[in-house]
């Protein structure tokens, strides 16, 4: 056998990058310093610190006179949040995100189960290509396509119109609330866009979460003689649920702040997020878009805390 | 005696592959029945078969008489300890032990009764209120073991249950296992790749390989007097003597298998057969040596006590046995 005649250290890695990989291999905690200080200060700063200087602003309060904004601290703006029309607001705003998200977890979760469960190959690759797709094209576009859709004088009509069933939708029409001179105009309308607009926000966490359920466990249900419903209701559903509250999480967040939608697709009342586009741009009532900006936040917050009550997390 | 199991001719193909090739066998109510084999030997579909995630593809199967075809594992008084346990991980032990029950529609007080006596008996009182997370790998073995058996099932199926436990530990489980089979009466069909596993806890071992039952029988003669050249060599690897060999030693059959403890390296003693060879390879395994004996080319292994002194590589030697340890076989 030869003997070796190098030494035991092998040479130095020339140069500064060479000097560098021994002083952080040496400093582990200096290189995660470096890596994660800019991302923070960014977050620290620009992000939560904007968001900060936003809730401030509510607890100020405008004049009404001149228009200027009175920097002492007020709950007067709150108080106008409260004020009926703002409340129907609200309310309009976060029945039509719970509705939203309730039926996008419905349509959701059968897609992303079988993408998850039996999607291989090129299937598997399909289904991303089909979930993303709509992503890719502009938000603007979208919205305006299904206004097309949805026009009286849209295919949607006319589809309606060819299978005879053109009373069905007139009769939908009819109804109060949901209905209206056309889909285009209706609460209906801004619902069936706010699902399509999000669905893969919904879509992506579920079927995220069922790819972390062993197979077996579904097994192990069947084999202790759960039927397959109670295998959803035990296993599946338990298991799935912290990828439904962070797609609802999404889709719920996402409808409370949204304002283009509504706008181009239902009626003429307003949701949270023209009114904070209203509040801040036309009328220049700071205070009071701020205000709105934090009913999301603390429904949001109330939501996740309930989820967490309920165990929505234990899992992870 | 009632027959737990039966497979008759069944075969369980996936596209072209065999999994399961033509396999009968008869499973009698109360035994340990082990089925060893390589991994993709078919064992593990059978046991998939028994328990209704596969369905055969040609054959009849019958659990305690009654047809298991069609018949959903939901609806199977048969329960599985699975190869890594499959407790669900967001359950207690406590309700993972009762799960059955609970789907079963067994009242909440009676299920966590029998959940915790079914954790005394595997001996882990008190340990009902933990999640899997928090359990070693051998306390999460006696969990799903509890789990299956609070359903007393009619059989009960083990998919290398002791597979990722320690060697010490799988044999204290290996003890427990039988005494506990052997106390409750039930039908337990085991799945092994461990020869050891399978002869030291089985009453019956199918040797597979390949989608087909290689050899059937009590372990004794599966180990002593292996039919194919394939359960002799996985079974204990035994030697194989060729045909050659077998003709010079005025044997008539194709092969015959001999047992490495069977051969000693001495002179023959009256009546015994002998072969002489060189030495050409030595290991050391504690209670035994193992020396290969080169004998023109053929390599016959010995066990050799290890208090008997060694011969060094390339020593010539003479080996011997007696003629009723050679056992004949079918395939050559």
């Amino acid at each position: 056998m030869t003997v070796v005649a190098e030494s035991f250290v092998l040479p130095e890695r020339r140069g500064t990058a060479g000097r560098l990989s021994d002083f952080f291999w040496r400093h582990p905690h200096v290189l995660l310093t470096v890596l994660l200080g800019p991302p923070l200060l960014w977050l620290g700063i620009v992000y939560l610190g904007s968001l900060f200087a936003l809730l401030l602003q509510s607890f100020f309060s405008i004049d009404e006179f001149s228009g200027l904004i009175n920097y002492e601290f007020t709950l007067a703006t709150y108080r106008q949040l409260f004020s009926e029309a703002n409340l129907d607001i609200i309310l309009r705003t976060v029945s039509m995100a719970a509705l939203v998200t309730l039926v996008s977890a419905l349509v959701a979760f059968p897609i992303a189960y079988y993408a998850a469960r039996y999607a291989r190959g090129k299937w598997k690759a399909l289904f991303y290509l089909a979930v993303m797709l709509p992503l890719w094209s502009s938000y603007l576009v979208k919205v305006y396509a299904w206004k097309l859709i949805l026009a009286k004088e849209g295919i949607l009509t006319w589809f309606f119109e060819k299978l005879n069933v053109l009373w069905l939708l007139d009769a939908w029409l009819a109804l109060p609330v949901v209905g209206g001179n056309s889909l285009s105009v209706s609460y209906t309308g801004t619902f069936i866009v706010f699902v399509y607009v999000w669905m893969p926000f919904m879509i992506l966490p579920i079927q995220a979460a069922l790819e972390r359920v062993p197979a077996n466990l579904v097994e192990a249900s069947s084999d202790l003689g759960g039927t397959p419903a109670q295998t959803f209701r035990h296993v599946l559903f338990p298991l799935a649920l912290p990828g439904i509250v962070a797609g609802s999480i999404f889709t719920f967040s996402l409808t409370l702040g949204d304002y283009i939608i509504p706008q181009i697709v239902g009626s003429s009342r307003l949701f949270i997020g023209q009114a904070v586009y209203a509040q801040q741009g036309t009328a220049g009532n700071i205070p009071l878009a701020a205000a709105f900006t934090v009913v999301p936040i603390v429904i949001m917050g109330a939501y996740l805390w309930m989820a967490k009550r309920m165990g929505a997390f234990d899992a992870l | 005696m009632t027959t737990a199991v039966l497979f008759d001719n069944v075969s369980r193909h996936f596209g072209a592959v065999r999994a399961v090739d033509r396999v009968n066998l008869s499973i009698a109510e109360g035994e340990f029945f082990a089925m060893l084999g390589p991994s993709g030997s078919g064992k593990t579909t059978c046991l998939r078969l028994m328990a209704g995630f596969e369905q055969p593809t040609a054959g009849h199967i019958e659990i305690f008489g009654e047809t298991a075809e069609g018949v959903p594992p939901y609806r199977r008084s048969v329960n599985t300890v699975f190869q890594d346990y499959a407790l669900f991980p967001h359950l207690s032990i406590l309700d993972n032990v009762a799960y059955g029950l609970m789907v079963k529609g067994i009242g909440r007080e009676e299920r966590r009764k029998a959940a915790e006596d079914a954790l005394a008996m595997v001996k882990l009182p008190s340990y009902g209120a933990r999640r899997p997370g928090q359990l070693s790998g051998g306390q999460r073995q006696r969990v799903a073991l509890a789990r299956a058996l609070v359903n007393k099932p009619k059989v009960l199926l083990l998919d290398e249950p002791l597979g990722a436990l320690d060697l010490k530990l799988r044999e204290q489980m290996q003890e427990e296992l039988k005494s506990l089979q052997k106390s409750l009466g039930i039908t337990f069909v085991f799945v092994t790749h461990d020869q050891g596993e399978a002869l030291s806890m089985a009453d019956r071992i199918a040797v597979f390989n390949e989608g087909r039952i290689q050899q059937l029988g009590r372990p004794e003669d599966v180990y002593n007097r292996p039919t194919t050249r394939f359960v002799a060599d996985f079974v204990g690897s035994s030697n194989v003597l060729s045909a050659k060999l077998c003709q010079r030693l005025g044997l008539k059959t194709a092969s015959a298998s001999l047992r490495p403890e069977s051969v000693a390296i001495a002179p023959a003693a009256d009546g015994a057969l002998s072969l002489s060879g060189v030495v050409a390879g030595r290991s050391f395994l504690g209670a035994t040596n193992r020396i290969v004996v080169d004998v023109d080319g053929n390599r016959i292994a010995v066990a050799s006590p290890a208090a008997q002194s060694v011969p060094a590589m390339g020593t010539p030697v003479t080996i011997s046995f007696a003629a009723r340890d050679l056992h004949p076989m079918e395939d050559a």
